[in-house]
């Protein structure tokens, strides 16, 4: 799938009141707007000159955006590894859970699905790019693509073996297909060899990509 | 209809199938593509934020997913994931009257005018600013 | 929330193949899965979709189909599953 990315200049005029708009000045170094890039600033400031939000509301919205990471998730994680109590919780209902830790996830519902002996979880969503976005970020280009969504649901373990994982036959490949409401994050199995671990340590082994389940998190050993 | 239907390459139920509506279709390998959202991009992700949020609720996940659908399957090969979702956030902007199509043309004229698509252009502009 | 359908019952996904909005994936249509999970209820997405209210608001199950049972080319392990999220509108009694 083409994915032709031209970088567009951010601009927020910084006006909260209807005024008469002046010319968009982007930079000389920049390359030339494209079609829906010209759409985006269009919108966002009519959106803006008719009070549907404020500039400040879309640059606080973009700095959280931007707050967003993978950390939070591995700092749910690796709290999962060393708490049972949390990691029952956190089965439950990830967004309060999180919210122990002073995480905001957000107010769509994030469901844990979790790693064990017998059971290696994938997840996918083949009718967009549905993800726990408001937890753990944006998600990576290869999650959205064409690719992924259609393979992943036919032949997981393939797909698997492409990002150099190979779960074993004995162990169920289980692929949950993100179709409505809930958003799906992999707690995935805490690596031998990392007792007495600090949390912190614990979360710097927790990837993105284990959090999706196209890979193990780091093993520990250097 | 069978009432089992067999998941196969599809073919007989080609036009069943919506085009955004992939499980299961042939592929090539997953290119483990990244890249740093643009700012535009992630301009584009926070308009659909506020929208959607609890202050405003004007346009819901479901009205955006919908008119990506919409844009038909070229979509999915001629344009970018956030080009998709700012075709479609606008296209529900129009539908729901939030903004009209004169007012976001003469918008969009405007802010293309200032720095017009198009190389040739583009270089034209570059030269006349060179000492 | 009254469900029509409890934890272990085995459902099957309507065969309909309607143009539209729909959150049912087209490789499920047809096929025989069980509950593992009962949840919501939530508002329809054929209807908010389209500006519409979505009431009444339905049960949404988690469905545990074996993915062997859904491609016929299958070469994973034969206890591989695939959980999919399936609105109760969709389901019926297999």
């Amino acid at each position: 799938m083409a994915q032709d990315h031209e970088h567009g200049h951010e601009h927020d005029h910084g006006h909260d009141h209807a005024h008469q708009p002046h010319p968009f000045q982007p930079d000389l170094e920049e390359t030339p707007l494209t079609h829906y890039q010209v759409m985006t600033q269009a919108v966002g400031d009519l959106l803006i000159e008719k009070g549907i939000f404020s500039a400040d509301e879309l640059r606080a919205m973009l700095e959280a955006i931007d707050a967003k990471s993978p950390a939070a998730g591995a700092r749910v994680v690796a709290r999962a590894w060393t708490d049972d109590g949390y990691k029952a919780r956190l089965l439950e209902d990830v967004n309060k859970a999180a919210a122990e830790l002073g995480i905001d996830a957000g107010g769509i519902p994030i469901r844990a699905v979790e790693n064990t002996e017998s059971v290696h979880n994938v997840i996918v969503c083949t009718l967009c790019s549905c993800y726990p976005r408001l937890l753990i970020g944006l998600p990576p280009d290869w999650y959205k693509s064409r690719a992924y969504r259609s393979r992943t649901v036919r032949e997981p373990r393939a797909v698997l073996a492409e990002f150099g994982t190979v779960i074993p036959d004995d162990v169920e490949l289980r692929v949950h297909d993100s179709t409505a409401d809930l958003r799906y994050l992999v707690l995935p199995l805490r690596p031998a060899g990392t007792e007495g671990w600090s949390e912190e340590e614990l979360a710097g082994l927790v990837t993105r990509d284990c959090m999706i389940g196209v890979t193990l998190p780091k093993s520990p050993h250097y | 209809m069978s009432k089992e239907t067999k998941g196969g390459s599809g073919s007989a139920h080609r036009l069943l199938r919506r085009h955004h509506d992939m499980g299961g279709l042939p592929a090539g390998p997953v290119e483990p593509t990244e890249h740093d959202y643009a700012p535009w991009e992630k301009r584009v992700d926070a308009i659909m934020r506020l929208l959607g949020d609890g202050k405003r609720r004007l346009i819901t996940t479901d009205e955006l997913r919908r008119c990506i659908e919409e844009l038909g399957p070229g979509a999915y090969d001629e344009m970018s994931y956030y080009e998709r979702w700012i075709a479609s956030i606008t296209n529900n902007l129009l539908e729901k009257g939030v903004i009209t199509v004169d007012e976001l043309g003469r918008r969009m004229a405007q802010i293309g005018e200032a720095w017009p698509a198009g190389a040739e252009a583009r270089d034209a502009k570059l030269a006349e600013r060179k000492p | 929330m009254s469900a029509r359908f409890a934890v272990g019952a085995d459902v099957r996904v309507r065969a309909a193949f309607p143009p539209g909005h729909v959150r049912t994936p087209f490789f499920v249509r047809g096929k025989t899965g069980r509950v593992t999970q009962v949840l919501g209820p939530y508002r329809n997405p054929e209807a908010l979709a389209y500006g519409r209210s979505g009431e009444p608001a339905q049960p949404l199950y988690r469905v545990v189909f074996e993915t062997a049972a859904l491609w016929d080319d299958y070469r994973g392990a034969p206890h591989d599953s695939t959980v999919v999220d399936l609105y109760e509108n969709w389901l019926e009694q297999a």
